[in-house]
Parts: C-alpha cells; sequence; structure tokens
C-alpha cells in the first residue's frame, strides 16, 4: 500500500486516508523525501485529519520525516490531528514539540506561506 | 459481540488488525471517542513488542464487570525473551529497538490497571484494563 502524494505548485500535498501499518509509514517516509528531490517542492503538508490512531511507532515515523525533509530544505507542516489522537499522544509521553502544526491543510498551507515567505 | 476474542500476533499487519478489534469493542461497550483511541493505541503498543521482542504471541480482550460498571481487560502474552529489569523498561525513554521508549509507561498511562509478569528466557504477560467511566 502506498500513500498518493500531490504536487502543489512548490508544495507536495499528503492527505493520510487508511490505516497505516509499520510497512506504509516507512515507505512513505522514502517515497516523500523521493518526492522532495525529484520535484524541488519547498513545503510539505500531511494532513491527518482521518488518522484517528497514532502509536510510538508512527509517531517516531512522523517526527523523523519532518527532521529529514528539513535536512533537504523542506518544511514540512502536520495538520488536522483528531482531539483523541492529541490526547492520546500526550498520553504516551511524547509532545511532538518540534514538529509545525496547523488546525486544517488551509492553514497549514498558511503557515507554509508565511515560514517560506512567498 | 462475543465478549471474549483474540488475536494472534505473527506479522505486522496483525498489529493493526489487533487495534482494530479492540476500537470495535470498545465502542460496542460504550467508550468515548477518546477511549476508544486511548486502548487502541495501547493494543498498537503491546501488539507492536510482542511483534518486535518475541515475534509472536497473542492478544486476549474481555468485557469484564465491576458491580455494574463494564470495562475492557487486555491480555498480552508471549514466549519471547522475557524482561529481566521491569523497572528499567517501565521508565519513559528506555528503548533496546529504536524506538521512542513510549511503549509500556505510555500503556500504564493509556490504561487504568497494569500488571507486567515476566521472566527471562519464559515469556512476558501483561495485563492491563479500561474502566468505562
Amino acid at each position: 500500500m502506498r500513500i498518493p502524494i500531490l504536487k502543489l505548485n512548490n508544495y507536495l500535498l499528503i492527505s493520510i486516508q487508511t490505516e497505516i501499518d509499520d510497512q506504509t509509514a516507512i515507505q512513505f517516509q522514502e517515497d516523500l523525501l523521493d518526492e522532495i528531490y525529484k520535484t524541488e517542492a519547498s513545503g510539505v503538508v500531511i494532513d491527518l485529519t482521518s488518522v484517528d490512531i497514532i502509536d510510538s511507532f508512527i509517531a517516531k515515523v512522523l517526527g523523523d520525516v519532518v527532521t529529514m525533509s528539513d535536512l533537504m530544505g523542506a518544511k514540512v507542516v502536520l495538520t488536522g490531528i483528531q482531539p483523541a489522537v492529541a490526547m492520546t499522544l500526550i498520553d504516551l509521553g511524547i509532545n511532538m514539540q518540534n514538529v509545525p502544526t496547523a488546525l486544517d491543510l488551509e492553514q497549514g498551507l498558511l503557515k507554509l506561506h508565511k515560514e517560506l515567505g512567498v | 459481540m462475543n465478549p471474549q476474542s483474540c488475536v494472534n500476533i505473527n506479522k505486522e499487519w496483525d498489529i493493526v488488525g489487533a487495534r482494530q478489534l479492540g476500537r470495535e469493542m470498545a465502542k460496542e461497550i460504550g467508550f468515548s471517542t477518546v477511549d476508544q483511541a486511548r486502548i487502541a493505541t495501547a493494543i498498537s503498543e503491546l501488539a507492536r513488542n510482542i511483534y518486535l521482542y518475541a515475534e509472536q504471541g497473542k492478544i486476549s480482550y474481555e468485557i469484564i464487570y465491576n458491580d455494574s460498571r463494564a470495562g475492557l481487560c487486555l491480555i498480552a502474552e508471549d514466549e519471547g525473551p522475557g524482561i529481566s529489569d521491569i523497572s528499567q523498561v517501565m521508565r519513559d525513554g528506555f528503548t533496546t529497538s529504536g524506538g521512542l521508549g513510549a511503549g509500556l509507561p505510555g500503556v500504564k498511562r493509556l490504561m487504568d490497571e497494569f500488571e507486567v509478569y515476566s521472566e527471562v528466557g519464559k515469556g512476558t504477560t501483561i495485563k492491563t484494563v479500561k474502566w468505562l467511566r
């Protein structure tokens, strides 16, 4: 299973719509970095509106992909984290403090516009 | 719905199957959306530990009652290497797998009751309960 990555101008948009298993998460990490490299995208929005569980493994993969993309020069914003998911992450002891987030896709794109100054 | 169920953990996708069944049962019992997420996440952590450290094992689910209050009891069992120092694995950030080390202390916080029994070379059993509020 592959998570589709869409290109919009110099941004990449991803909406995770399926239950993510470990393999899909790792595959996504690789696919996204390849896509950033190929498209020279400067910003990425990963929308998690439909994701109803983030466990410690998926949290690590998401946190890592933000750092990895940053190393390559692309800013990532995570959007649409559900209230139940946010509460569960804090119970798990995962604060994701260094990860840029926004309420929804629209706010996420605005955040990228501001940060990248375009 | 069956008040008792069991999922064998032998492959990675079983982690997903285990947490989906847990969420369904939690929903059926009447847990809130947040508690459903807590239970599903706890199962995900337990199932991953089995897959990662013992390769195979199982998670059993049982609807239990205390007076008139319902709860979901989860038992994760494996015959893996066991845990030599339980206090160490219950510390936040301790990991031998390169993960976040959030698993077991996280499960304890997500659930209401939590017990670990482990014997080196024999395996590990974790029993955890979430009560309906």
